[in-house]
């Protein structure tokens, strides 16, 4: 399958293209100020992990690209030609706004019950496609089950709420814990936890 | 305006004396070295200010060619740090304020090191990577103070490399031997441990502990430790350059003398087109001039003290950032 095709996206470490067959490549680039032995190592270690991971979250019912192909260095995956949940959020209307909110606290909830952490829950990493929400760039996603975890992934995107959704705030957190609730059977301990986060210096508002 | 500035957070006494045009008059110091196969005793270290404090001052004012009562402000690094230390920094400082009957003011220690070398770099918006034995972290400016973007989970760079050196029977402070040795050394895997923007190094100073006592080569090991490491780093301040859009890298703190990671950052810079500093060593490890530029700067922005006592965890992001 073709790596090259137009650059739809540039990151610290991948580059994004959409190719011939319309499939999205994920690249990631080599490094020189590295090592080349640190540098393959973990290239090929990330790539791995972060196809694998996209693939758990797709089977435990979480909305996300199909892996097409995995080699050393580049993901093919399904690309989502929808738009930025951030773009549209605050221009959708209210009733939809809430139902969005608490699909993504669904979904967030599923990745937690499988051990897995989104590591980067932002609204520019949600795409809007057909009414359905789907969440992309696993890059730094991790298996943990542990409360700390859980609690950072949630509260970066409440974060993000407030950073680039700061009107709608209050209904979508609401609608987020909701959903959350509904499909993660430990919310409440996470949800105490991220009372004690946002008091900490390290994670204040950015 | 000129201001005195005394530094006192860990091994380094110093006094800097700097004017309000940004010339650094003077910039003494003297530190403290623990024994052999020691780490710092912080009440041995706090010692050793006492004892040197009169003559560095000395030093200074000659260094300077002024005497005390043309110093218009005193600046003291007020935390974070070693309590013991701090306070003898902050005791010094409030005599040398009530006897020439000029204003004192608290100076944030990782602002003192941003500060001075924005100002001998000529950086603007810099993401800034401080690095020394205490502390490690990707620093930027964003909405009012320097944000905290990444930091390690467990110990500083600087710690991490002297415990290493330590425990393989090298002399203190451990980086430059180790850079010495890496000179020689080929890869062997270790550890490799990056969470987003955050870092870890006690695992990878145990795995290299591990390949010692296997009887690996001690320069392959050094190698190894020094890439690893190093690489992490400018990881974790190219994911922040990403992250805030900045384009401009400031390297400061002790570990910056280290050839190694400056041509890491410089080789990442370089590939992203953006612009490389690293604070010239005179003023990269702890040092007086520092503390008396970033207190130039928050008293001319109208920031005052409210209590004089030591904030040994005072984090760089509590202070709100008036003159940026």
């Amino acid at each position: 399958m073709d790596v090259t095709g137009k650059i739809i996206g540039r990151g610290a470490e991948a580059i994004l293209y959409l190719n011939d067959n319309g499939v999205l490549v994920k690249n990631r680039i080599k490094k020189n100020y590295r090592i080349e032995e640190i540098d393959t190592i973990l290239r090929r270690l990330r790539t791995r992990h972060e196809a694998r991971i996209l693939t758990r979250a797709k089977r435990v019912g979480v909305n996300t690209p199909s892996v097409i192909d995995v080699r050393e260095y580049e993901i093919f995956m399904e690309f989502i030609d929808g738009k930025l949940l951030k773009e549209v959020l605050n221009s959708t209307n209210s009733s939809k706004r809430r139902e969005f909110a608490r699909e993504i606290g669904k979904m967030i909830g599923k990745l937690h019950s499988a051990g897995i952490i989104h590591g980067d829950l932002t609204t520019s990493n949600m795409i809007l496609k057909d009414d359905k929400i789907y969440f992309i760039d696993f890059g730094l996603a991790l298996h943990s089950t542990s409360v700390e975890d859980r609690a950072v992934d949630l509260y970066l995107l409440h974060q993000a709420y407030q950073s680039t959704h700061f009107r709608y705030v209050k209904e979508l957190w609401r609608n987020t814990e909701k959903g959350y609730m509904e499909t993660f059977k430990d919310w409440d301990v996470v949800l105490k936890r991220i009372e004690q986060i946002s008091k900490r210096g390290r994670y204040a508002k950015r | 305006m000129i201001c005195l500035g005394i530094e006192s957070t860990a091994h380094t006494f110093g006094i800097g004396i700097v004017s309000d045009k940004g010339e650094i008059l003077a910039n003494a110091r003297d530190t403290y070295k623990p024994k052999l196969g020691f780490g710092i005793i912080p009440q041995e270290a706090k010692q050793h200010h006492e004892m040197v404090k009169e003559d560095v001052l000395q030093r200074a004012l000659s260094e300077a060619g002024i005497r005390l009562d043309e110093i218009d402000l005193i600046s003291f690094s007020q935390g974070p740090g070693l309590p013991p230390c701090l306070w003898t920094g902050l005791e010094f400082a409030k005599k040398l304020s009530k006897e020439n009957k000029k204003p004192l003011i608290g100076v944030n220690h990782p602002i003192g090191h941003i500060e001075i070398g924005r100002l001998t770099t000529g950086a603007r918006d810099p993401v800034i990577l401080y690095v020394s034995g205490g502390n490690t972290q990707v620093i930027a400016f964003a909405s009012g103070r320097y944000r905290v973007f990444g930091e390690t989970e467990d110990m500083a760079i600087g710690n991490a490399l002297d415990t290493f050196a330590r425990r393989v029977g090298l002399p203190h402070p451990g980086g430059p031997e180790i850079e010495r040795l890496a000179k020689r050394g080929k890869y062997i895997k270790l550890p490799y441990v990056v969470k987003g923007m955050d870092l870890s190094f006690s695992g990878i100073i145990t795995a290299a502990e591990k390949l010692f006592k296997s009887g690996e080569k001690l320069e392959d090991i050094c190698f190894s430790l020094q890439e690893t490491c190093f690489s992490m780093l400018t990881e974790i301040t190219e994911r922040a350059m990403a992250h805030t859009g900045k384009d401009e890298v400031l390297l400061a703190g002790g570990v910056a003398a280290n050839k190694r990671l400056t041509e890491m950052l410089n080789t990442m810079c370089k590939d992203r087109e953006a612009k490389f500093y690293s604070v010239p060593m005179e003023y990269s490890g702890d040092n007086g001039a520092m503390i008396a530029w970033a207190g130039i700067l928050a008293y001319k922005s109208g920031q005052r003290t409210k209590e004089f006592k030591p904030l040994s965890r005072w984090r760089i992001d509590e202070v709100d950032i008036k003159w940026m």
